[in-house]
């Protein structure tokens, strides 16, 4: 630059001035599109700004949500955050307290017996229009969820009502169901087989009822948006910003108004980024927050309280049992299964509080006769023996008439506890049997459409309870179940779930599933892992959250706000 | 004309030796890319940054040859250990199963720990309260109970035993152990009890056998103490060697960031270059095409990909990544290319140029890429972290490089989840991505200075 | 000029329409489909279902039935949000991206012109290394690594000062889009900053430049009319691919700071394999893509005479 040199100085300052300029008029330009933003944003967005965790004044607080609830169309609904607004907003015909004990809902009384039910409704049951809840309402709904051209996931928990299955494959009309409402006020069920739990299945979100006038007239986007919905629960939603936030106030047509306690529940932010969520809690936006690894150890650098919760969900390895496969050789599975420590798995893979050590199919709060099912029939213990599991796996060589057992392909999805899980157990098979086991690792829908065609040897799963019976996990791996991924078939295994699909002695039936539950050990059909637990904090002022295994969970229609507290 | 005819010899064949005297007015003669290795050399940072990035490469590549510790080993006694602590273990022997024995000549009453307090289990046991009517509650803490009345982790609930043993994840800390009684809504019902444990780090003979840490023969007693393996950058989430798994990490990420930035740089260069010379409806095809391909969603390409490649379970699928990312990445490079050839087209010196009979290859070679360099350099260099962070970001959102293949990316995501209590995993692989970046952008600095054929005359 | 616009405009549909297709078929290529749940069905669940969104006619038919509902701009219903439709998840959650990404676009374009600006100016000055120190922080860290630190000290500078200075998280008012606007547009001010320092340079012993000095034009108007405007071209080019780059590429800022963008949704629909989600925001990103490309041109034609537009 040697020809400019002389005023290169001068030149640079100039210009220097000149970027200064520049700087100041960008400045005064991005406040102006602030102002212009700020009211914009006013139609597009949420108010989240102001609100605090908790409003002892208005009886009001903000929460976060894990995710977006897909819609709160009761028949279509699948997951559990659609399951805890609908929780919040809907009744059926009968609810859980705040103990977990089945109450009356929108029946007042009903009778059951082996055949069927029925149901008497409450004459101050409304929707939040003003009109009462009618046994039709429930025929309707029920109808829906079972007619083909609905597609309901979920149709399958119907099949306990008479002909529900046939109408769902298409092979009657849908007015052939086995519900019937008697008058306005007397719905009468039918069941399929004799039942004897149907209390718990009915509370279950897809037997919530629908009006027919209202349904037909939202034009196929019944759920999706706030008015195009009616409300018969606690609460209604005033405001739904899709994927940014929800707004419930107390219902003044909810017959059970004056036990209603909070004004309103805003969950304000949608989330499911754990650190995001601790966040939102440190800095007093809402009241209550997961915790994850690390947030625990801040949790207790903060001093709050933690609580924790069993989720009643259980998680496994399951075997692939397929002709074509390796580990449908018992042998093998065997080996892999003496080798298989869940304690080591809770206590130093998944590390966090809360997780029990699994040893059964059966989680352990389901009920047996009179005590837990889990104490009246504790599973056989597998106690971690490495040269046993080498002797099963020389025999299962020979068997097989293999030198060396080739990799086994795992299956594993893309969610960070599943990565690890699959990297551990990999390094456990290496170390103890010289096994290589190769991680498949798969995105959500890709991982179910192998688990469905069975390309796996080993799969990463987790099964969590659709009513409060033992057969919602023993029927898992009946031949027939299509949950039952890895076609595990026992005659044997097969038998023991119709005795217990049927059977209203509950003596019986436990008698029956403890058999259930020595097969899976015995022919070593998945490897345990641990039941998942939660860890939490809530704001000190909130009392009366209830956690539930099944259900709208967790459930802030009993809470309130203690300002005594905090 | 008579020419006398002689034999010519050898001494006859030597050139007349002159004395001619030039003038050495002009400095040796120096090819266009001997002149830019000068000027490079010349530049401290650039030398700096080019001696990072052959370090990295080292470190990489020979690296995994030197320190030979297998990234997949787990270190079950060692999990999310920082750097530099203590490593001095007891040995201790197998645990046995305990099932809630009191030792019978314990005096102490209230909430105690049977036996040894250490890492391997910690035992408690306290007296029936009479006002637990719903069992009781442990909690471990790892700050001191203070008037907030926050006990820490819940550990057991609601049971009715009056022992725990407590294996969750111990650490050689100390901890504060609370007992409350509950009533049968579950809420605390009296005086919870409150004692403070000092753990030792202790491991079994079995394992330090295993690990190599004693020797086959030996058979020290209980009590000895061995040093536990050495991680000089700490472990993992897994007890793996933090150091081993970030040199072979660096094989992911390094593959990835520099492979495909120089494929879809390269292939960018070519189809701009054509793109913006020829011109006319070849160009404005050619951009089309290359506006269709920037607008193809990646994540979906990827996993097309994957499914293409026939990624089988085990592999790390780095293939269809680098794949995707050199199929969708080009259009940018070959963008800005051709906007530049398309400006230089028109400068006098081509049309000079061209009157003088310079033929297309000259042209592109002698002037078109010489001109576009300091642009292309750049992006080049600020594609290699695009890279790196494509990696990362597919990580983020679980997508990445299956495992158990580390990548920098990955390590990071899984250091994110523990930022605040274990940060070393987070920040070593964060600093290695740090310096990769830097290096590159600063040799590309440089670079850029060395090859702009503008700055030549000016030495 | 008109003449070209419209014969771009026309090439632009086409190639939409060429990103129509290839996403089709790569969405039908892969394993799996957005039946697939997690509880298991049987084969005439799976058939009533199949019918009722149409899967179960020919590949051929299904693409002909898209292609005809795009051009009349029916993107379906979404498979995971049952009852809603495409066009209102895009309507409803694009303005929030598209806000969070031109302020971004903001910050990068005036940030990175200004302080490319002035590293130029003070070549190997201090101002230059303390500008490219932070250039050079900016770029070398992950995206989500900067969003989760950036959230975490504001969060701790709110418990330490007592009150509120931005919220964490969320979304609603100009408060919530400061710092995560910020984070995302960090890269790309970064990567301008570095493409107008080394177009200043270039420039700065340009001829013309030279000229204009020599002519004894004043500094100022040098700098401006004629440095300024010309070093800028480079950044104009990539500001076309950038503004597309960011207002799609949010995904990690809306997930960490809980941002109801359309990244968000899209990335949970390649997870969920949401077909009509998939196909709704690639052919809408992929149109606005390809007329934000037009746009840019029309612009570089504009201020580079050079550049004539046939």
């Amino acid at each position: 630059m040697a020809d400019v040199t002389v005023d290169e100085s001068s030149f640079a300052r100039a210009a220097g001035r000149q970027l200064l300029i520049y700087g100041l008029l960008t400045l005064i330009g991005f406040t102006a599109i602030m102002f212009g933003l700020n009211v914009m944003a006013s139609f597009v967005g949420s108010d989240t700004g102001s609100s605090k965790a908790i409003d002892a004044s208005t009886k009001s607080i903000t929460l976060a949500l894990r995710d977006e609830p897909p819609q709160l169309d009761s028949t279509k609904a699948t997951d559990a955050i659609s399951g805890q607004i609908l929780g919040h907003v809907m009744e059926g015909l009968l609810r859980q307290d705040a103990q977990n004990k089945i109450q009356a809902g929108v029946a007042e009384t009903w009778e059951i017996t082996p055949e069927g039910a029925t149901f008497h409704l409450r004459p101050d049951a409304l929707w939040s229009d003003g009109k009462p809840v009618t046994a039709h309402d429930f025929v309707f709904s029920w109808r829906t969820v079972v007619d083909p051209k609905t597609a309901s996931e979920y149709a399958f928990i119907m099949y306990f009502v008479k002909n529900a299955e046939a109408i769902n494959l298409g092979t009657l009309p849908i007015t052939e169901l086995g519900v019937t409402g008697l008058d306005d006020r007397t719905l009468r069920v039918e069941f399929e087989r004799p039942l004897s739990f149907f209390e718990k299945v009915v509370a279950f979100k897809t037997f919530l009822p629908i009006r027919e006038d209202f349904y037909k007239q939202t034009k196929g986007r019944y759920g999706a948006d706030t008015h195009e919905m009616l409300y018969n629960g606690p609460f209604r939603v005033t405001s739904w910003v899709h994927g940014a936030s929800l707004k419930v106030v107390k219902s003044e047509h909810y017959w059970r108004r004056d036990e209603i306690k909070l004004n309103s529940i805003n969950w304000a932010y949608m989330t499911s980024d754990p650190n995001a969520t601790f966040n939102f809690f440190k800095d007093g936006k809402i009241a209550v927050a997961g915790l994850s690894a690390d947030s625990l150890a801040n949790a207790m650098e903060q001093r709050w309280q933690i609580k924790q919760f069993q989720e009643g969900v259980v998680f496994f390895l399951e075997f692939n049992q397929r002709p074509d496969r390796l580990t449908r050789n018992l042998n093998l599975r065997k080996a892999l299964q003496l080798v298989n420590d869940p304690s080591e798995v809770v206590n130093k893979v998944t590390k966090l509080p809360g997780y029990l050590v699994s040893d059964s199919l059966f989680p352990v709060y389901l009920d047996g006769v009179k005590d837990k099912f889990k104490v009246e029939k504790p599973p056989k213990q597998i106690v971690r023996d490495v040269a046993a599991a080498r002797r099963h796996l020389e025999l299962a060589k020979q068997e097989l008439g293999l030198k060396e057992i080739p990799p086994l392909a795992l299956l594993s999805d893309d969610t960070p506890t599943a990565n690890v899980m699959a990297e551990y157990y990999q390094g456990l098979f290496r170390d103890t049997l010289g096994l290589e086991l190769r991680i498949d690792k798969q995105i959500f829908k890709q991982r179910l459409a192998k688990m469905t065609s069975g390309e796996f040897d080993l799969v990463t799963a987790g099964w969590g309870p659709d009513y409060e019976d033992l057969l919602t996990f023993g029927d898992l791996f009946a031949s027939w179940n299509l949950n039952n991924r890895g076609r595990y078939a026992s005659a044997e295994y097969d038998r023991q779930v119709r005795i217990v699909q049927s059977s209203m002695d509950q003596v019986e039936r436990v008698e029956a599933f403890a058999k259930m539950q020595d097969l899976i050990i015995d022919d070593a059909v998945i490897l345990f892992n641990y039941e998942r637990g939660a860890s939490y904090v809530t704001h000190p002022q909130i009392k009366g959250i209830v956690r539930r295994v099944i259900g709208s969970d967790p459930d802030f229609s009993y809470a309130w706000i203690d300002e005594g507290q905090g | 004309m008579t020419v006398a005819m002689r034999h010519l010899s050898a001494p006859d064949l030597t050139p007349v030796h002159t004395e001619q005297v030039r003038d050495v007015l002009t400095r040796p003669s120096l090819s266009y890319w001997q002149d830019a290795w000068i000027r490079l050399k010349a530049n401290r940072r650039a030398l700096v940054s080019l001696w990072i990035v052959v370090g990295l490469l080292v470190f990489t590549l020979i690296g995994p040859l030197m320190w030979r510790v297998d990234p997949a080993t787990q270190d079950l006694d060692q999990l999310s250990q920082p750097p530099g602590v203590d490593r001095t273990a007891t040995l201790v022997a197998p645990p046995v199963t305990w099932s809630g024995e009191a030792l019978t000549d314990e005096e102490a009453t209230g909430l105690r720990a049977i036996g040894r307090a250490d890492t391997q289990a910690v035992r408690l046991h306290w007296d029936p309260m009479p006002e637990a009517t719903g069992g009781y509650r442990v909690y471990r803490n790892l700050f001191p109970v203070g008037p907030e009345k926050a006990y820490g982790l819940p550990l057991l609930m609601n049971m009715e035993k009056t022992w725990y043993e407590d294996r969750l994840d111990l650490r050689p800390t100390t901890y504060y152990y609370s007992v409350a009684p509950l009533d049968e809504s579950g809420e605390h019902a009296g005086e919870v009890q409150t004692i403070e444990l000092n753990l030792n780090r202790v491991i079994t003979i079995d394992e330090a056998r295993k690990r190599g840490l004693i020797g086959d023969e030996e058979t020290p007693a209980p009590g000895a103490t061995v040093e536990l393996k050495l991680h000089p950058l700490g472990t993992d989430y897994l007890g793996r060697d933090l150091f081993a798994r970030l040199m072979h990490g660096a094989q992911v990420s390094l593959f990835i960031g520099m492979v495909a930035p120089m494929l879809f740089v390269a292939f960018g260069i070519l189809y701009g270059a054509t793109a913006g010379f020829i011109g006319g409806a070849v160009d404005a095809v050619m951009m089309r095409f290359a506006d269709f391909v920037v607008a193809l969603p990646f994540l979906l390409f990827m996993i097309l990909f994957k499914f293409i490649f026939q990624v089988e379970a085990g592999e790390s699928g780095i293939m269809p990544m680098l794949v995707a990312l050199v199929i969708l990445s080009w259009p940018a490079t070959s963008r800005l290319v051709r906007g530049q050839i398309l400006q230089i087209r028109e400068e006098g010196y081509i049309g000079a140029s061209r009157l003088l009979g310079a033929k297309t290859n000259y042209l592109i070679l002698r002037h078109m890429i010489p001109n576009t360099m300091g642009v292309i350099l750049v992006t080049l260099t600020f594609a290699v972290p695009s890279a790196i962070f494509t990696e990362a970001f597919l990580s983020f959102i679980g997508m990445g490089v299956a495992p158990p293949t580390p990548s920098w990316g990955s390590m990071c995501n899984e250091g994110i989840k523990t930022m605040l209590t274990t940060p070393h995993e987070l920040i070593f692989p964060a600093v290695l991505i740090s310096i990769t970046v830097l290096a590159f952008n600063l040799l590309g600095d440089g670079l850029r200075d060395a090859l702009d054929a503008r700055m030549r005359s000016r030495e | 000029m008109l003449r070209y616009t419209f014969y771009r405009l026309i090439q632009g549909f086409i190639t939409v329409w060429f990103i129509a297709t290839a996403t089709f078929t790569a969405m039908h290529m892969i394993p799996g489909d957005p039946l697939t749940s997690e509880k298991a069905m049987t084969a005439e669940i799976r058939a009533n279902l199949e019918a009722k969104y149409g899967l179960d006619k020919p590949v051929g038919e299904q693409y002909l039935i898209y292609l005809k509902n795009i051009a009349s701009g029916d993107f379906g219903i979404s498979f995971t949000q049952k009852n809603r439709e495409v066009n209102d998840i895009i309507r409803e959650h694009f303005p929030v991206s598209a806000t969070l990404g031109l302020l971004a676009i903001l910050f990068a374009a005036t940030g990175g012109v200004l302080f490319g600006a002035l590293t130029a100016l003070f070549r190997n000055r201090a101002p230059d290394y303390a500008i490219m120190f932070f250039v050079i922080l900016g770029i070398s860290v992950p995206g989500f690594v900067v969003a989760a630190l950036g959230q975490l000290s504001l969060v701790n500078i709110n418990a330490f000062l007592g009150f509120t200075v931005l919220p964490v998280g969320g979304w609603g008012t100009v408060a919530h889009m400061i710092l995560p606007a910020m984070v995302l547009g960090l890269g790309t001010m970064a990567y301008l900053t570095r493409l107008m320092r080394s177009s200043m340079l270039e420039i700065v012993n340009s001829d013309f430049i030279r000229t204009a000095r020599a002519k004894g034009l004043p500094a100022t108007r040098v700098f401006s009319k004629h440095q300024l405007r010309n070093a800028s071209l480079p950044v104009v080019t990539v500001l076309g691919p950038a503004i597309a780059g960011i207002t799609t590429g949010g995904f990690v800022v809306e997930y960490v700071f809980a941002i109801p963008g359309l990244g968000r949704y899209f990335v949970q629909a390649v997870q969920q394999t949401d077909y009509t989600v998939i196909m709704g925001t690639t052919v809408f990103y992929g149109a606005f893509l390809v007329f934000m490309v037009i746009a840019v041109d029309l612009v570089y034609g504009f201020i580079d005479p050079r550049v004539r537009l046939k």
